[in-house]
């Protein structure tokens, strides 16, 4: 079934165990993204030392990809040096944009790549963004 | 009441969708689906009657400008009122802006001044609570709004309270967007009356879906759109009754809404003349126009039966199905073809991608109501909503594809 493009087991997964959600109690910054159109909210508190990611956590309320997404894409940054999260933010976002022709860089995405389907949605490409523009925020904010 | 024979009307029912799927379109309390009357009748008068109405010295300048008056004529007995108390507007959004506006400029012999009060409820739409937050804020004003029961009624219990002395204001919904409920009107413009504040009502809900008359209803003002009613998009209402306009300056200025104008000062033509700035969206009108045609050889009684029973079908089988809760009344008093529901454990914009699949389109989200959805601690709610070209296999496919949703995220039983 086409949905099952879109809803990946790796994603249901990270759904319903969501990695490194609960706010920490130290931050560099905190960053609050919402999607008007639907009402989808995240909360992100970002540390980082030295040019390194140190530690991503977030909540949230939102549908199984925005969760998902956050979650993946937290355990994803956490421990990379500013730069090569950049260049995997920037692989996301193209994922993401690819109207499903695109599979995605599993060795740069990991779990990531099981979003590749909701490029083929065009109205979730922003569930999938939201976590993952809430760092763009935050890291900008800190690097400045 | 079997309206299954219209369905064949709407040309956009009979195409194909997602998975194959044929379109059960359960979408609108968004916007309605169009005849095939209404789409010629606009296209007809690009097509034979373009020109700028109230203007020009030709003959088809002559025939645009009668058949644009005669959708105002017809618009206005849809709804009981004086054919010049209909202004036609790009959006009811637009139309209660408008009165926003003119009621907060200090030319309108009805403005409003700081220290006033302005009341909504708890259950507006964002077009209907925004536009008085701005005014409110502009001219120091305060806005109240009147509470809502845990079953998703308008709480009047508190009603002396809320409406006061200062109220000049009490903009209202008739028809939740969320919930269904049909709001009584009668105690709000007793109590408004009893201090001397004027009543508007959003009838964007409620216009398309049974008799509206603004007589029997005793309001001051009415909003609503076009393209919620089998009309295009691009035209809406807003009626006033006609000394209220008169004493309302106008939002919009501009060409052919004025009496005489000189190089720093001009005076306005009376209504509805003086609300309609620039050239107006005529085809639009005239599409309106066909809509309104089309829903009285029907008859809004039989679509509000029919739409009735279909809502009676959807409750009932929504009870018999375990983790699904309706958001709203549960019973059919006072209340419209407008579903609120929530899946336990999953989440709304979910549930409307899994219906999609089986070709069901409903709405998903807040609903343009976020306040409502914060004071009932949802992220938002599935929506289903009827109009008259819907039927019980359309209900019946909403239920099956609600319990493929909860197998789906293998939640409940």
């Amino acid at each position: 079934m086409e949905l099952d493009s879109l809803y990946q087991e790796v994603i249901l997964d990270h759904y319903r165990s969501p990695k490194h959600k609960g706010l920490s109690a130290v931050k560099d910054v905190q960053v609050h993204h919402n999607n008007p159109s639907c009402g989808d909210e995240i909360t992100l508190n970002l540390v980082m030392k030295d040019g390194t990611v140190v530690d991503i956590s977030w909540d949230g309320v939102g549908c199984s990809i925005s969760m998902a997404s956050a979650s993946v894409m937290s355990d994803l940054l956490i421990g990379k040096p500013y730069s090569q999260a950049l260049v995997i933010l920037n692989a996301f976002m193209e994922l993401m944009q690819s109207k499903g022709q695109g599979v995605g860089d599993e060795d740069l995405l990991e779990d990531g790549v099981a979003f590749a389907g909701v490029s083929k949605f065009p109205a979730r490409i922003k569930c999938a963004l939201l976590g993952w523009m809430a760092f763009k925020d935050a890291s900008t904010q800190v690097m400045a | 009441m079997d309206l299954s024979k219209y369905q064949s009307d709407f040309p956009i029912l009979s195409r194909k969708v997602r998975g194959g799927n044929r379109f059960i379109y359960l979408d609108s309390g968004a916007t309605s689906q169009k005849p095939e009357s209404v789409i010629t009748a606009e296209a007809d008068f690009y097509r034979t009657k373009n020109a700028a109405v109230h203007r020009g010295a030709h003959l088809v300048a002559e025939e645009a400008s009668d058949a644009y008056e005669g959708a105002r004529a017809n618009l206005a007995k849809f709804i009981g009122a004086q054919t010049d108390e209909v202004i036609f507007t790009k959006s009811a959004t637009e139309s209660l802006n408008f009165l926003a506006y003119s009621f907060g400029n200090k030319n309108s012999k009805i403005c409003l001044k700081a220290g006033d009060e302005i009341v909504v409820s708890e259950m507006e739409h964002h077009a209907n609570l925004i536009p008085w937050q701005q005014l409110a804020d502009r001219i120091g004003a305060k806005l109240t709004w009147l509470p809502i029961t845990d079953e998703g009624r308008l709480d009047l219990s508190n009603i002396a309270k809320v409406i006061t002395k200062k109220t000049k204001i009490v903009a209202i919904t008739h028809q939740s967007n969320v919930f269904g409920t049909i709001v009584p009107i009668s105690p709000i413009v007793k109590a408004a009356r009893a201090v001397g504040a004027f009543v508007v009502l959003d009838a964007c809900q409620s216009v398309p879906h049974f008799a509206v008359d603004v007589k029997k209803l005793d309001v001051d003002f009415l909003a609503f759109s076009g393209h919620k009613m089998l009309g295009p998009t691009g035209i809406g209402v807003l009626w006033g009754k006609s000394e209220l306009l008169d004493q309302l300056e106008p939002a919009l200025f501009g060409g052919s809404m004025v009496d005489s104008v000189t190089m720093d000062s001009a005076t306005w033509a009376k209504s509805p003349r003086k609300f309609e700035a620039g050239v107006p969206n005529m085809a639009q009108a005239v599409g309106l126009s066909a809509a309104v045609d089309y829903l009285n050889k029907i008859g809004m009684e039989n679509i509000e039966n029919h739409e009735h029973a279909l809502t009676k079908e959807l409750l009932d089988g929504l009870s018999q199905i375990s983790a699904v809760k309706v958001i709203g009344p549960q019973d059919m008093k006072d209340r419209g073809g407008v579903v609120s529901f929530t899946i336990d454990g999953v989440h709304p914009h979910d549930v409307g991608q899994v219906l999609d699949q089986y070709g069901v389109a409903v709405r998903t989200g807040h609903h343009c109501a976020w306040p409502l959805m914060r004071k009932l601690n949802l992220v938002g709610t599935t929506r289903a909503s009827f109009h008259l070209y819907n039927d019980s296999k359309d209900v019946q496919a909403l239920l099956e594809a609600v319990i493929k949703t909860k197998e789906y995220f293998k939640v409940g039983k």
